[in-house]
């Protein structure tokens, strides 16, 4: 009995969801998005998955499987329930004066083009049955399930970012005739489909069959493992522009940007603890040293070239920051955060003020910056920018992990840890925080000096809050104090929301979405550092209650 | 002459006086304790010896040099180094790793690396407890952390701050045993105590401090006796 109203719970919730979603305008922004074209639109997927996620969800731990395939129904049916009456309750009430997304055009997605009430009965039978079909998958031996999960996802990623890859495969010979067979200019073709996935579930049985038994390796095999992983990935990162052109160029040069400041910011957060959102001033300080460096404005100071402007820009972002951790210095924790947030207004709100204008043009900003020459070949184009973004942040992130590691880095963690007992033990906290600050500054100020070429001019709008905030969230997301977690977070939160631009505005409610199930399941991060990762098992079990007080503070 | 003098020290929290004019000295290689009740000041005392909080007035001398004016991490650096109330360890860091802050300032690798040893010889236990992280050791395994993170950085002299707090009395038996045997080596004592009878007894010199003010001191045995000290903290 138990199990039967905890099955219909779960699959209401499901169905509540996407009934919400589908009110609030979300699937039919995704509707009009064809995964396979002409056969399957992204939003019927979405409730596709749904369902089966429903199914999953209340079959997974069953010992037998007449129990979890008949509790997969009912949760489908109960799931469906909520949608098909939203779809009958949109058709006969006329909705649309309060909901805008409440449309005819829903209604017609919902019921599959049916008439309301056959629509009705057509998602029940579909919710029931796509239930079943996930319920069928959790109790499958998980070979089977891996290869099944493999191949949708490869569907699903292959319809969804068609330009993109239509885009990067466009070469004759062999792979125009691959990308011909799978694709036309308007989307993924049926057989292309079915094609894609057959092959990825091949391809993940090659993979086990490679790999063996995945539980009899070792922590440090997975640890090898994980490194190959992270070096391919970052291969395929490095020669993805020159394959796959300039808007891919420019999407990663961005995810190149914010690495660099997220490796800033993870030296004055992850390892000194200093919650700082107002580090947006620092990549501004950058930005604007190298605009009147270099540009051929009249605004402009001296005409250096790039690369003597950038050694002057990253030092004055160091001063900068030394003298913005001053005031802060005794400061700490939520305070922290409200102190550094005013600062950094207050420098953006000096850089538009009529007062700053003869210096740095106010509103209008500087323009006219040159781009960086290397002898007489000009880096113009976003490639090549990548490539010395690229240069940057690994001359950086070496930095980085020496310094993670120095006597700095240690004083750094003990300072974050206790001030009062790190002071005790011979550090100074003030030379260790402003150091923080400063070389922290460094990194962003090295972006912002990139930033202001990759534009050719720098304007205050520029330098919105939402920067550092997203440096922030971007070190939170990829594992406090973890280089590699940088680059992972930089790539989920903005490469991802970069590429799915023509979603307008809801890619920032995906992106919400993606923080919170983040926060709730792995909230050391996608790639935790060792100290973060023992901090959390130690709160796990604690050996002897309330004798923790140095892990308790923030 | 005093390793440690104080003259007249006078200690505020904003408006609340917490040191109403503390004159107490230490002399080199003895164990002083400073007992009293619960907000008399003890702690207060050691973070103003420490220049983790700075006096309104009168003079902190260490080794014969004023202690005004000098930060926390000067003062550490002088050899005067506290063990913070309350097992203030790095929770996060393994034990190893704690010791090793305690090194902090110096870069006598060699010689680092011997004293842990020796450390570890006197804490059997976290030679055990190695790598394990911190914060989840027990509340006396944690004490010892704190005491031997202090240690490492080859103090002259010891601030340490209710050491016995929170621990079971054999436990307690231990941690006197441990003060006595640094002591030995030659390492100068300031101990702060709640349990003012063990304090008293393994003490050269003693002080009792009533709401800020010292109204107490002599040799350690002679308190132990006397009346008052008796009737207040001993029972
Ligand atoms: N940071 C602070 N701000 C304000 N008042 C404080 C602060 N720290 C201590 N005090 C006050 O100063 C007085 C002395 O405190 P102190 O911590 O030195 O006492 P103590 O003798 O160590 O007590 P205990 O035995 O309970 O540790 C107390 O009245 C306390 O409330
Ligand atoms: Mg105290």
């Amino acid at each position: 009995m138990k199990l039967l109203r905890g099955s219909i719970a779960t699959g209401l919730m499901f169905g509540i969801g996407g009934a919400y979603l589908a009110l609030v305008g979300v699937l039919m922004m995704m509707q009009k998005r064809p995964v396979v074209f002409g056969a399957f639109s992204l939003g019927h997927t979405a409730l596709l998955l749904l369902g089966l996620g429903t199914g999953a969800m209340v079959a997974r731990h069953r010992e037998s499987r007449a129990v979890a395939l008949g509790l997969g129904l009912l949760a489908g049916l109960a799931a469906a329930l909520p949608i098909a009456l939203l779809g009958l309750t949109i058709a006969t009430l006329p909705l649309q004066a309060i909901f805008i997304a409440a449309s005819p055009a829903l209604v017609h997605m919902l019921s599959f083009g049916l008439a309301p009430p056959q629509g009705a009965a057509a998602m029940l039978g579909v919710g029931s049955l796509a239930a079943l079909s996930g319920a069928a998958l959790a109790i499958s031996p998980p070979r089977l399930r891996r290869a099944v999960i493999a191949g949708g996802m490869a569907v699903v990623v292959g319809g969804v970012f068609q330009e993109l890859i239509q885009l990067i495969l466009q070469y004759g010979g062999p792979i125009g005739a691959v990308r011909d067979f799978l694709y036309t200019w308007q989307g993924l073709r049926p057989e292309g489909a079915a094609a894609l996935f057959l092959a990825a579930a091949a391809a993940s049985e090659t993979l086990s069959w490679l790999r063996g038994t995945p539980h009899a390796a070792g922590a440090d095999e997975r640890r090898r493992r994980r490194f190959i992983a992270a070096g391919l990935a970052l291969l395929v990162l490095v020669l993805m522009p020159v394959l796959a052109g300039a808007y891919i160029g420019q999407v990663l040069m961005l995810v190149g940007l914010y690495i660099l400041m997220g490796m800033g910011l993870n030296l004055e957060v992850g390892l000194a603890g200093l919650l700082d959102l107002g580090f947006v001033a620092f990549f501004a300080v950058g930005a604007y040293t190298t605009a009147l460096l270099t540009s051929q404005s009249a605004l402009a100071l001296l005409h250096l070239t790039y690369w003597e402007a950038m050694p002057v820009a990253v030092l004055t972002a160091v001063v900068g920051g030394m003298l913005f951790g001053l005031p802060v210095l005794g400061v700490r924790g939520d305070y922290l955060a409200v102190a550094t947030l005013g600062l950094g207004e207050i420098v953006r709100i000096i850089v538009l003020s009529d007062f700053a204008a003869p210096l740095l043009g106010g509103p209008q900003g500087v323009l006219d910056i040159p781009k960086p020459r290397i002898g007489s070949l000009e880096l113009a184009s976003p490639v090549a920018l990548f490539y010395l973004t690229l240069v940057c942040a690994g001359v950086a992130a070496f930095i980085a992990w020496r310094l993670e590691n120095s006597r700095l880095g240690r004083a750094w963690e003990a300072l974050r840890d206790d001030e009062d007992v790190a002071q005790a033990l011979g550090i100074n906290l003030v030379r260790s925080k402003l150091l923080a600050y400063g070389l922290g500054a460094a990194f962003a100020g090295l972006a912002g000096s990139i930033f202001a070429v990759m534009l050719g001019s720098v304007y205050p709008s520029s330098f919105q809050l939402l920067i550092s905030i997203n440096v922030l969230a971007l070190i939170i997301v990829g594992g406090m104090g973890s280089l590699p977690g940088v680059v992972l977070g930089a790539i989920a939160l903005i490469a991802l929301p970069e590429l799915l631009r023509e979603f307008g505005d809801y890619r920032y409610l995906f992106y919400g979405a993606v923080l919170i199930v983040m926060m709730r399941l792995k909230p050391e991060g996608l790639w935790p550092s060792e100290v973060r990762s023992r901090e959390l098992h130690a709160a796990e079990e604690p050996a002897d209650a309330g004798m923790i007080p140095a892990a308790e503070r923030p | 002459m005093p390793l440690l003098e104080l003259t007249g020290v006078h200690v505020f929290y904003d408006k609340i006086e917490a040191l109403k004019g503390i004159s107490l000295g230490v002399e080199p290689s003895t164990i002083a304790t400073l007992v009293g009740a619960n907000g008399a000041g003890k702690s207060t005392t050691l973070r103003a010896v420490s220049g983790l909080v700075h006096p309104r007035a009168g003079t902190i001398r260490y080794d014969g040099t004023a202690l005004a004016g000098r930060g926390a991490h000067e003062i550490a650096a002088m050899g005067l180094v506290q063990v913070p109330e309350g097992r203030r360890i790095f929770g996060r860091l393994t034990v190893e790793e704690n010791l090793a802050m305690g090194a902090f300032t110096r870069r006598d690798r060699r010689a680092v690396a011997e004293d842990r040893e020796r450390l570890l010889t006197l804490f059997p236990r976290l030679r055990e407890r190695l790598h394990q992280v911190a914060g989840t050791l027990s509340g006396g395994e944690q004490q010892m952390v704190a005491t031997a993170r202090a240690l490492m950085a080859r103090p002259r002299m010891l601030l340490m701050d209710e050491p016995s707090m929170g621990l079971s009395p054999m436990l307690v038996e231990q941690v006197f045993e441990t003060i006595r045997a640094i002591n030995k080596e030659g390492v100068t004592i300031l101990l702060v105590e709640q349990n003012a009878l063990m304090a008293l007894s393994i003490a050269d010199h003693g002080y009792v401090l009533e709401s800020g003010r010292i109204v107490l001191s002599g040799p350690g045995r002679d308190l132990l006796d006397d009346d008052r000290v008796r009737h207040a903290y001993l029972g």
